[in-house]
């Protein structure tokens, strides 16, 4: 079990949720609950091959999970998981 | 709609000529009314954060993005979107600007040639993730120069 924290864009949806609690032993059994609870958010989270898009930082607590053992992250009952979106881009 | 005050507008201007050459960036922050319009009432420069060439990019970093969800939190307003400049380039998002984008958030793309304020446009993607541009509406009364 852990607490996801949706960030604003992705609150439609989740019915305007903004945290949203999950079972899962891994940062993945998470996200992976989290899609199928609610299936619109797949596409803005995960890719083609089911991998984090690369435009999207997962945290764990204040941790980036690419600086632990990324999906495969353990996580307890008391884990926060922040999904932050990367706010990117630029002229040509 | 997107109305952006005043106050607002001239913070981001401000912010984007002092960057110029590079890119400046930061957050939108208002509310809705019940026809879906949205009002800009602040909004929060952050620090360009992308390595390199910060003249044809830009990134806000993980740490300022939660920054601006805490933000919304505690003035009580939505977070709405994201605004950067271009300097001596249209207000048009490019491809980058659409590969990364969010849905739900409005994107504020301010023009600016030659060290002056040129354009502002705004943008949000639709269902097919492209980009469709907003109409916009600036409560000015004169529009700052350096």
């Amino acid at each position: 079990m852990a607490t996801v924290i949706i960030p604003t864009p992705l609150r439609k949806f989740t019915n305007a949720q903004s945290t949203v609690q999950l079972k899962g032993e891994t940062v993945a059994a998470v996200i992976k609950q989290l899609v199928t609870e609610f299936p619109d958010l797949k596409k803005h989270l995960l890719d083609e091959q089911e991998a984090i898009r690369s435009f999207v930082n997962v945290f764990l607590g204040e941790d980036d999970i690419r600086d632990l053992d990324n999906t495969a992250t353990g996580v307890n009952e008391k884990s926060v998981i922040s999904i932050i979106p990367a706010i990117a881009g630029g002229r040509m | 709609m997107v109305i952006i005050n005043e106050n607002p507008l001239q913070v981001m201007i401000a912010d984007a000529i002092k960057a110029f050459p590079d890119e400046c960036c930061g957050f939108l922050f208002g509310k809705e009314d019940a026809a879906g319009n949205r009002i800009i009432e602040s909004v929060l420069p952050v620090i360009n954060s992308k390595e390199g060439d910060k003249r044809r990019r830009f990134y806000i970093a993980p740490k300022d993005y939660v920054k601006a969800e805490l933000y919304a939190v505690e003035k009580g307003c939505l977070l709405l979107g994201v605004y950067h400049s271009h300097p001596d380039h249209p207000a048009i998002p490019s491809e980058h600007d659409r590969v990364a984008a969010q849905p739900f958030f409005s994107y504020v793309i301010l023009s600016i040639v030659n060290q002056q304020y040129a354009d502002i446009k705004s943008w949000q993607l639709n269902n097919d993730s492209q980009f469709e541009e907003e109409i916009i509406q600036l409560n000015k009364i004169e529009i700052w120069q350096p």
